[in-house]
């Protein structure tokens, strides 16, 4: 399958994505295109991004043999990419510093950034002090309360953080507030969207700047295996982290990918973010996608324990292989996402991002059943430093 | 195309007037308040109604608009029970009314299933802000099936070839926003205003309005020299909002827009 050309010239994944915004903001897109594809080509711009990820952000990440998560789950091999060691502990800098390098070159000193769980907006705030830019983060306050340590570090960081009152008071709600900042200070302003969603070019722009988890991801298991693993699992809110680790890899038909969405306290209680199983396609924010509505259109409202799985629209790039039947898409209830978080830190000594617990909760499933010979690669995509304080205060630990 | 719509543009022009468009939030509080409104904006002046359809996440509009679709949701609002609400108002009242929805509003129902609906409940025209003509493509042959205009919005950030395009797209007016910014901003930068409206003017075959922004009698009077129509929303939606619980509600707005459409007589 050819994928390299995807998306078409009007930002199409066969019939998901497009342009769906106020007229207002479509000269910015199209600058944004126009100015992504000239940097891409641009020599100067690729070593100055190289340069960040590798100095700054500390890439290459590793790819971690979980030996006694393996030998626990009594199947394949589990390697875990490990981008809760980025900077800032998550795979979100990848995307925010390529977006403010290209900031830069449009010349908008002011960046504007939504953030779900928070650690968009950490990695956008650090990537805007590093470079000396104004930074406005919105953030429902819902998802301030849960997420209270990275609003402080965002504020640390020289970060305006605004809170975002309205609807569901989480990452959907904080998208909207951005986009109409975005929409009324759009000549100096750049909106760093932190997942593959939202208008072209943001869903194939930010697919490129997360792809190198799974060019590295590819080249370490060739070098650690001799061959490519069986299967990839990686957790799906907006789909940033899997669309990154799993691109490299979509040529390879031997390639099993695994999508894991939140199931929050079960698809059929109606409170989860399953998008691909409790939902249709629609236009949200931008794209054309999978959403999670009622019979009017109407957005339905999401729930998840993790901030960065809670939302009602998935990547358009995610919609076409779902339909396609090229990546299959499970979900993890809140409850297997943490029996999976205490797992990996009491037998890998790793805490992982809530997100990313949904990731290993599908290891637990599924690397049982598979042969000692085959292996897994997860998606580590974040730390779960910032998920502590929530875990206890749900244990009844004030700390 | 567009029966009610060229005709009230014809005979203002005739009469040198401009076309007060009111925006109204369908469903608040209530649909029955939302058709009596029309009825008496209608007598106090306005020309054509711009028919909001509440949607959850409403990203072109301000926190005014928001929470009065937030408040129309609450009350059970429905696009289908809209459409009935129009079908209703026709029995009563010709003038123009056009509808201002969210493209997932029009998808959830389907392109012509929605296009026939509207049409032979009387509406006439959409509005989609959320649509670009780049993205009309799949709604463009049901609306022109059904003869239904589309009409395009143009902003100040639009370059020279998007103003040919949205003048080219768009039937029954252009709606030019008047300001980089979501509905319920202030109005600023009326010589930019004036200087964008003409530019559109030379390549547009429709009437242009213009909205976002306008929310005083004095507002209207200076738009209402540059334009063929002004379009007043979330000033009008304030007033239904804080008047709620009054029987006299409708009094009051109806008061309210008298006053655009006294300010915007010609001199």
């Amino acid at each position: 399958m050819s994928t390299s050309i995807l998306p078409d010239r009007h930002g199409r994944f066969g019939p998901y994505g497009g342009r769906y915004v106020p007229e207002t903001l479509m000269p910015a897109l199209l600058e944004l295109e126009e100015e992504y594809a000239k940097a891409k080509k641009d020599r100067r711009f690729q070593t100055d991004l190289a340069y960040y990820l590798k100095q700054y952000v500390g890439r290459p990440t590793s790819l971690y043999r979980a030996d006694r998560l393996t030998k626990k789950l009594g199947g394949a091999k589990i390697y875990l990419k490990r981008e809760d060691l980025c900077h800032t502990g998550a795979h979100k800098i990848n995307n925010a510093i390529g977006q403010v390098l290209l900031a830069l070159r449009m010349k908008k000193r002011r960046i504007i950034a939504e953030t779900g769980a928070g650690q968009h907006g950490v990695a956008t705030a650090t990537a805007a002090a590093m470079f000396g830019l104004e930074c406005e983060i919105y953030m429902g306050t819902e998802d301030m309360q849960r997420q209270a340590l990275n609003v402080f570090r965002m504020r640390l960081l020289g970060a305006k953080v605004t809170g975002v009152d309205a609807g569901s008071r989480t990452l959907k709600d904080a998208i909207s507030e951005a986009m109409r900042d975005w929409t009324t200070n759009v000549r100096t302003t750049h909106y760093i969207l932190g997942s593959v969603l939202g208008a072209h070019p943001y869903p194939m722009m930010i697919r490129d700047f997360q792809a190198i988890i799974g060019k590295e991801a590819r080249k370490q298991i060739l070098a650690a295996e001799g061959k490519l693993p069986s299967y990839l699992v990686a957790c799906v809110g907006g789909g940033s982290n899997s669309i990154g680790l799993f691109h490299a890899f979509l040529g390879d038909r031997t390639v099993k990918m695994i999508g894991v969405e939140a199931g929050g306290t079960g698809v059929a209680s109606g409170k989860h973010a399953a998008r691909f199983s409790g939902g249709k396609p629609g236009v949200l924010q931008g794209t054309m996608t999978y959403l999670l509505q009622d019979e009017n259109g109407q957005i339905n409202l999401t729930h998840s324990v993790s901030a960065g799985l809670d939302y009602a629209a998935v990547g358009p790039e995610h919609s076409l292989y779902h339909d396609q039947g090229r990546i299959e898409y499970t979900s993890a209830t809140d409850a297997e996402a943490l029996s999976a978080f205490d797992l990996l830190a009491r037998e890998e000594g790793i805490v992982p991002a809530l997100e990313s617990a949904h990731a290993i909760a599908q290891v637990v499933k599924l690397a049982p059943k598979l042969k000692k010979s085959q292996v897994i690669i997860a998606n580590l995509s974040g730390r779960g430093d910032k998920d502590v304080q929530q875990v206890a205060r749900m244990r009844g630990v004030e700390l | 195309m567009s029966g009610r719509l060229e005709a009230t543009f014809q005979r203002l022009r005739d009469k040198k007037e401009k076309a007060l468009i009111a925006y109204l939030m369908a469903g608040d509080p209530g649909l029955a308040e939302t058709e009596q409104l029309v009825v008496a904006l209608e007598q106090a002046g306005a020309d054509i109604i711009e028919l909001g359809v509440p949607f959850s996440d409403p990203i072109a509009d301000g926190p005014v608009i928001q929470q009065a679709a937030e408040r129309a949701l609450k009350s059970g609002t429905s696009l289908r029970k809209i459409l009935n609400s129009v079908k209703s108002l026709r029995q009563r009242t010709e003038i123009p009314i056009v509808l201002m929805l969210y493209y997932n509003s029009i998808y959830a129902m389907g392109y012509e299933a929605f296009c026939s609906a509207a049409k032979s409940a009387g509406v006439d025209g959409l509005i989609v802000p959320d649509m670009p003509p780049d993205e009309a493509g799949p709604l463009k042959g049901p609306a022109d099936a059904a003869g239904l205009p589309l009409i395009f919005l143009l902003a100040p950030t639009s370059t020279p070839s998007r103003r040919k395009l949205v003048a080219e797209e768009s039937h029954g007016f252009v709606y030019y926003v008047s300001l980089t910014g979501i509905t319920g901003a202030k109005l600023s930068n009326v010589t930019d205003i004036q200087q964008n409206v003409q530019k559109l003017k030379k390549v547009s075959a429709s009437p242009v309005a213009v909205g976002f922004g306008v929310a005083t009698p004095e507002d209207a009077a200076q738009v209402s020299k540059m334009a063929d129509g002004v379009i007043v929303g979330s000033a009008i939606v304030k007033r239904i909002a804080s008047h709620q619980q009054d029987p006299a509600m409708v009094g009051h707005v109806a008061e309210f827009v008298r006053s655009l459409k006294a300010a915007m007589a010609p001199a």
